[in-house]
């Protein structure tokens, strides 16, 4: 019985193990590459023999633009979170707390939003954007963004208002607080951590939309970060310059790892919302 | 675009007790006198509250929907064969766009059509299995449950276009993937085993989040019901299939209609990882891209059009698979909500 057992703890780890390195490894892999010099790029070694930031250099090389991508990003997933933010507080609100007409229909024709092929409304959008210049401007990634983002949004904050007990509102209202008082001074600040977590799965979600990016952009100085890596130049035409692409992609993803491992409960709980019921 | 969680809970909670007001119905003869303005009150709130996000859709989702329709029934600029001048508009060429795609011309088009249905089953189809066994693992460890979960995030937090550049590395020619099996395979370029390039990355990223579905279903499963299983003697594998797998099949379900709606518009992976215009991984996304960047914006609206459709179908596909439990507005909640309230009128009528 003991042997079984023990037998069974092993086979656990074991499994515990597998899943840690399946998810870990190619993430370790472009880690370890970027930390190679560029004459041993295509070592195959575990780790770098001598660690070099060469590569990390050569991203910040003034050439390559990478420090404006870097800015780039962030003004456009930055705007992006906080306008789908603002939006869909009011709109979840509505939809968790009030009772009123077609309630089921919009949430649904909301939800169904999010499951559109971005690339249908990229056409007619790239040419309107043509049309009014909007082409080579941050609005013209923040706004088609959107639509992806803020359905994720609304869903998300409405799951998380629902889950807040309704008499603590009333119990304001009764104290002499209009409806919007009761939210802005109740349900906001208990809300905070579902907004935050709301926050961070939409920030991760525009920081790395590539398809609206690549499209609307034709001029490096306003490409986003994912968009500017692809398009790193090598020494020449056929040269892939592995090197500072893995040192860049390190880079792209760290904040991104960061707020995973700091946050990571919440996540799970945000992106879980919906499923496990 | 992994990040979306499943329109379960919030559209299809019956409304009852639980759920808070939702469900609430109507008070009787002591609250009625009020109700009127109260209702007129909070639908005007309800309205204001939730018509600028409608407003916004309408303008970045409806919008560009209907004029992608219209595009798609206009032809390219450029040389009018029946009259032979030069158009500077583009010509209305009714559903030729369509039709074209049925002749001669649809070469390319069923070649990504196929290649977007491969890519879908196939990569749902192991990242199910793998998720499931992912779940199974993690339900299990109690030791080390905090490390699973930031690993597991890792690789849906990477951004694809990242993942495509890594991949792309990692099946270099000198790259890890051939040392590792000893054996030169030229995997971005193209053929078959470009599509397997493409499915080992697509499910690397996407079946820890299947993993992380099922695992929030696993969790909600009374222990009771294996206890009671184990004592009548079920083995693992019989509690697995008889228990295990029916019980979290709503959040499995939920977590493959979305994976399928995700990998039907697979864009960046294959275009990062092997390219443009390679036939053996080229997407309906990317050819409607690659359309729209050549300013044939006929054809790419009509492709894009195609591609809306078909992910429609398999949306309501699913929706019927399911019945009710997706979309919360396909009827079956109204029909709760009646039976939940006859039943409570039922309740209150003698006493």
């Amino acid at each position: 019985m003991t042997a079984t057992l023990k037998w069974r703890t092993w086979l656990l780890y074991l499994g515990v193990a597998a899943v840690v390195a399946y998810c870990l490894a190619p993430f370790y892999w472009m880690l370890v590459s970027s930390l190679r010099r560029t004459s041993d790029i295509f070592d195959t070694s575990l780790l770098p023999a001598p660690v070099s930031f060469e590569n990390y250099r050569a991203v910040f090389s003034p050439s390559q633009g990478f420090g404006r991508a870097l800015l780039n990003s962030l003004i456009v997933a930055g705007t992006t979170t906080v306008l789908a933010l603002l939006l869909a507080t009011f709109t979840a609100y509505a939809m968790a707390r009030l009772e009123f007409r077609f309630k089921r229909l919009i949430l649904t024709l909301i939800i169904a939003t999010s499951m559109f092929p971005v690339v249908s409304i990229l056409v007619p959008l790239l040419k309107l954007f043509t049309d009014i210049g909007w082409i080579n401007t941050y609005q013209a990634m923040i706004v088609p963004s959107m639509s992806f983002v803020l359905p994720l949004a609304v869903w998300n904050l409405t799951t998380f208002f629902r889950q807040m007990p309704d008499e603590l509102e009333q119990a304001a209202m009764i104290d002499g607080c209009t409806r919007g008082q009761a939210f802005r001074k109740i349900i906001i600040p208990l809300a905070a951590p579902g907004i935050f977590t709301t926050a961070i799965i939409i920030f991760i979600a525009a920081w790395n939309e590539f398809l609206i990016a690549l499209s609307m952009t034709n001029r490096p100085s306003i490409q986003t970060a994912p968009v500017a890596i692809s398009k790193f130049a090598g020494a020449s035409q056929f040269d892939t310059p592995f090197g500072s692409q893995m040192a860049a992609g390190v880079l792209v993803t760290i904040p991104l790892v960061i707020m995973v491992l700091l946050f990571q409960r919440r996540i799970v709980a945000g992106l879980t919302a919906g499923a496990a019921k | 675009m992994a990040t979306r969680t499943p329109p379960e809970t919030a559209a299809d909670r019956p409304p009852g007790p639980a759920s808070g007001r939702a469900g609430r119905p109507p008070a009787p003869e002591k609250a009625r006198r009020g109700r009127k303005s109260a209702t007129a009150g909070t639908g005007r709130m309800a309205a204001l509250l939730v018509s600028p996000t409608l407003l916004v859709l309408t303008v970045v989702v409806l919008y560009p929907t209907i004029m992608a329709l219209r595009e798609s029934l206009y032809g390219t600029k450029g040389l009018d064969p029946k009259t032979g001048f030069i158009s500077d508009t583009e010509p209305f060429v009714g559903l030729q766009n369509y039709t074209d795609i049925f002749g001669e011309a649809g070469e390319r088009f069923w070649n990504a059509f196929w290649n977007t249905t491969f890519f879908t089953v196939v990569t749902v189809g192991l990242e199910t299995v793998i998720g499931v066994a992912m779940a199974l693992i993690m339900h299990k460890a109690f030791s080390g449950r905090a490390l699973i979960r930031a690993s597991i995030l890792i690789p849906w937090a990477v951004p694809t276009a990242i993942s495509g550049l890594l991949w792309r590395w990692i099946f270099n020619s000198d790259g890890i993937a051939n040392a590792l099996i000893g054996h030169q395979i030229l995997w971005t370029t193209e053929g078959f085993h470009a599509k397997v390039a493409v499915i080992i990355a697509e499910v690397w990223k996407t079946a820890p989040f299947i993993g992380l579905l099922v695992l929030a279903g696993l969790q909600v499963i009374p222990r009771e019901v294996y206890e009671a299983a184990r004592m009548d003697g079920a083995s693992p594998l019989r509690q697995f299939w008889h228990i295990t797998l029916p019980l979290v099949k709503p959040a499995l379900l939920v977590a493959v209609l979305f994976r399928c709606l995700d990998a039907l518009r697979m864009f960046d992976l294959p275009y990062l990882l092997v390219g443009a215009q390679k036939s053996s991984v080229e997407t309906l996304s990317m050819l409607a891209q690659n359309e729209a960047s050549n300013v044939r914006f006929g054809p790419a609206a009509a492709y894009a059009v195609a591609l809306f459709v078909y992910v429609l179908l398999i949306a309501l596909g699913f929706v019927r698979l399911l019945g009710a439990d997706v979309v919360g507005d396909a009827g079956g909640p109204g029909r709760k909500k009646r039976r939940w309230a006859s039943k409570r009128n039922r309740v209150e009528v003698p006493a």
